[in-house]
């Protein structure tokens, strides 16, 4: 699925530039850092109410291809900066994780966990 | 005899969360670097990472040593901190002890140490309390995963 339609199932606001014609076809959704890692599936959407630098840092390690922060919840400036220099795009949406979820799920995304 | 091809080693500064996870990252780029197998590489930067980000959690400092050679990947972090009473429960998933602060920083879930085991086809910790922890993590360059 393309980035573009991910972000209007979600009513994504998109952070910064970002490249949009990229394809998803795998959701990875937690706050826990480790849990993505666990269940590491390359190239994938990742789901977090975790705005740090963690959350870039752990996007980049687990070979994320974009992030999606849920809750409403914006990072830094900073954490913009760094995602922008590991060329990963970064949305957000106000929805809760567990609708990101299901909506996604209705759409034909499956998670990697 | 392995023909060791790389060593470099880092230092990773307890409580530092803002600078966590830098280390690994170099590392990814470095690897990157060398050609090596992706599925290697990713196996040995989710190592590297979560034992930085126990260093950044628990010790005051650690010293985390990547060797190359022509058959492994070695990755060995070496702390100065609390040490681990409880070895065995420590390496069970979802066991923990992190403080709410860890948590909230996106850590301490009971997901680091089996995440570092699950990658390695080598694994070895030992650990003594009020001293520090060594973990060493191989992986072979024609192994499976």
């Amino acid at each position: 699925m393309r980035l573009d339609d991910i972000s209007g199932i979600l009513g994504c606001e998109i952070l910064g530039a970002a490249q949009c014609d990229i394809d998803v076809d795998v959701v990875v959704a937690s706050d826990g850092m480790s849990e993505i890692l666990a269940f590491y599936s390359p190239h994938a959407l990742m789901l977090t109410g975790l705005t740090n630098v963690q959350s870039v840092r752990t996007a980049v390690v687990a070979d994320v291809q974009v992030i999606v922060y849920v809750r409403g919840k914006r990072p830094t400036d900073r954490v913009l900066q760094l995602a922008r220099e590991k060329r990963i795009p970064i949305l957000a949406t106000t929805l809760g994780m567990f609708d990101c979820c299901g909506l996604l799920y209705r759409a034909g995304l499956r998670g990697a966990m | 005899m392995a023909e060791e091809l790389l060593a470099c080693c880092y230092k990773v500064h307890g409580r530092d969360f803002d600078k966590g996870g830098e280390t690994s990252t170099e590392i990814k780029s470095l690897l990157a670097s060398l050609d090596l197998d992706p599925q290697l590489i990713r196996r040995a930067v989710i190592v590297a990472f979560e034992a930085e980000m126990n260093v950044v959690m628990y010790a005051l400092e650690g010293r985390l040593t990547l060797s190359i050679t022509d058959e492994d990947i070695t990755i060995e972090m070496d702390d100065r901190g609390p040490g681990i009473p409880d070895l065995e429960s420590a390496m069970e998933e979802g066991w923990s002890t992190a403080t709410d602060e860890m948590r909230e920083m996106g850590f301490g879930f009971g997901m680091g140490l089996p995440n570092i085991r699950r990658n390695s086809d080598g694994f070895d910790i030992r650990s003594e309390v009020g001293t520090g922890t060594v973990i060493t993590s191989t992986i072979k360059l024609d192994g499976d995963g």
